[in-house]
């Protein structure tokens, strides 16, 4: 397995009308390893995802994704993004999203063993709009490996999920980090962070401001504390 | 059942992946039916009232079976894409699909591949009817080619303005003022000939696209290629400046 980075961020910085949105950002993320972003709302987590994925350009900083520049063809081939909030059409049955999906890549995931997988066949012609948030993650989630990516950026792929649904998105999650897909998560649930996190990066206003894997950070107090102490509270 | 998760991404060729954003954005604004009424129900409608009923009003219908296919592009090119582009924005859809294969390019042809398809489908069902109710076009080569440039110039304009209302603006905002531009362009040239204006308005509806792809196609006036092509650079470049990815 290779176990060489393959995201690597420098000193990225995005501001939007003056305000840093990230400031300073360093983070690294290896094939195999779930790496956590954990973050109160407005910390730059989703901003951080967007510069990897080529939508928004960093002012400063650079970002290395399988030895390609965001945004460029090689990257795009091998990241996996499951987006914070929908992401889909919303008269698409699911079905039809993942087999188009499916059709952008040249050996991707059976669509058939995917949804079996996920649990999405109940739901399966039924239209986007009319899924559960639950049932919307799920779908995303699939969205996200379909293409059998070697970096999955999760956003939040728990929000606003119930106990059994979350236990299951862990469970798959774990299972890509076995295969040798590197996970970047972002999350503000603590538990899910000390759950399934390799490393957790704690962000606050636009930097790491912490890092370490759960063990190292949480040697004198729990992992609430070291994010109280190391963040400001939302910006949103 | 266990899935082989290990990584091995790697993109399909370029064509296919155009060609399956294409029939999907397609298929998806065909089975919308607030689009199939702006894309067919209404102009339907028209070419009936124009038919029986537009000598009475001093349109002929041999002016407003043209007319009708102007409308046509308008609608899908200009109001559909840019109310579907909206909610798009919206829905995230575009922010998951950059980070695709397809990329940002690929969903720019893609978006406009199943819109021509669209589209043309339309004009091909609406020019049918049309005929079926008597309309006899114009034979006159020139007419003809000074038609399907407007047309397909008309088509590109439509898109840039389209793209660059729907990229910037929140898509309520969008909805609301794409059917009323759609409203506005059937009465600015799309509908009511240039020459029914007060001389004093009619070099401005000219230079409007929708008045010189309205005139394009009833007329065959050179010159709408001309402003037609001066829209297409402008609304495409502009787009190309404005258009942003996420809301």
């Amino acid at each position: 397995m290779q176990t060489s980075p393959v995201l690597v961020a420098r000193d990225v910085r995005v501001s939007f009308g003056g305000v840093p949105a990230l400031d300073g950002l360093d983070l690294v993320a290896a094939p195999g390893r779930i790496t956590a972003l954990l973050g109160p709302n407005g910390a730059g987590k989703t901003t951080f995802i967007r510069c990897c994925t080529g939508l928004v350009a960093p002012e400063a900083g650079s970002i290395d994704l399988f030895g390609s520049p965001p945004g460029s063809a090689t990257a795009r081939a091998r990241v996996g993004l499951m987006p914070q909030s929908t992401g889909a059409w919303s008269g698409i049955t699911p079905g039809h999203l993942l087999r188009y999906l499916a059709r952008l890549y040249a050996d991707p995931q059976p669509v058939a063993e995917l949804v079996s997988r996920l649990g999405i066949g109940p739901f399966e012609n039924t239209p986007y709009r009319r899924l559960s948030g639950g049932q919307q993650q799920a779908v995303n989630l699939a969205g996200a490996l379909v293409g059998r990516p070697g970096l999955v950026f999760l956003d939040e792929p728990t929000a606003g999920l119930d106990v059994r649904a979350k236990r299951n998105t862990w469970a798959l999650v774990s299972e890509v980090r076995a295969a040798g897909v590197a996970i970047v998560l972002t999350t503000h649930d603590m538990h899910e962070a000390a759950t399934l996190a390799d490393e957790v990066n704690i962000v606050d206003r636009g930097a790491v401001t912490a890092k370490g894997t759960v063990a190292e950070l949480t040697r004198d107090v729990d992992l609430e504390e070291v994010f109280l102490a190391n963040t400001t509270g939302d910006r949103a | 059942m266990s899935l082989d998760l290990s990584p091995t991404g790697s993109a399909a060729p370029r064509t296919q992946q155009v060609l399956a954003h294409a029939r999907t954005e397609a298929l998806l604004i065909a089975r919308n039916g607030e689009q199939a009424l702006l894309a067919l129900v209404i102009p339907i409608a028209i070419l009936l009232g124009g038919r029986f009923f537009g000598d009475r009003l001093d349109l002929p219908f041999a002016s407003t079976a043209p007319s009708v296919l102007a409308l046509a592009i308008w609608s899908s090119c200009f109001t559909s894409l840019a109310i579907a582009t909206g909610f798009e924005r919206r829905y995230n859809v575009l922010e998951r699909l950059s980070a695709t294969p397809l990329g940002k390019t690929g969903i720019l042809l893609g978006k406009a591949l199943g819109i021509a398809a669209i589209t043309t489908g339309q004009v091909v069902v609406l020019a049918g009817v049309a005929l079926l109710l008597g309309w006899r076009p114009d034979p006159d080569p020139a007419h003809l080619l000074v038609a399907l440039l407007c047309a397909v110039l008309g088509m590109a304009a439509s898109a840039g303005l389209a793209l660059s209302l729907a990229g910037t603006a929140r898509p309520e905002v969008t909805l609301a003022v794409a059917n009323l531009v759609y409203l506005v362009g059937m009465a600015a040239g799309i509908m009511l000939p240039v020459a029914r204006y007060p001389s004093w308005l009619q070099p401005l509806i000219q230079a409007l696209p929708t008045g010189a792809l309205g005139e394009g196609l009833r007329s065959g006036t050179p010159l709408s290629i001309l402003v037609l092509a001066v829209w297409c650079i402008a609304g495409l470049a502009l787009s190309r400046k404005v258009f942003s990815w996420t809301s």
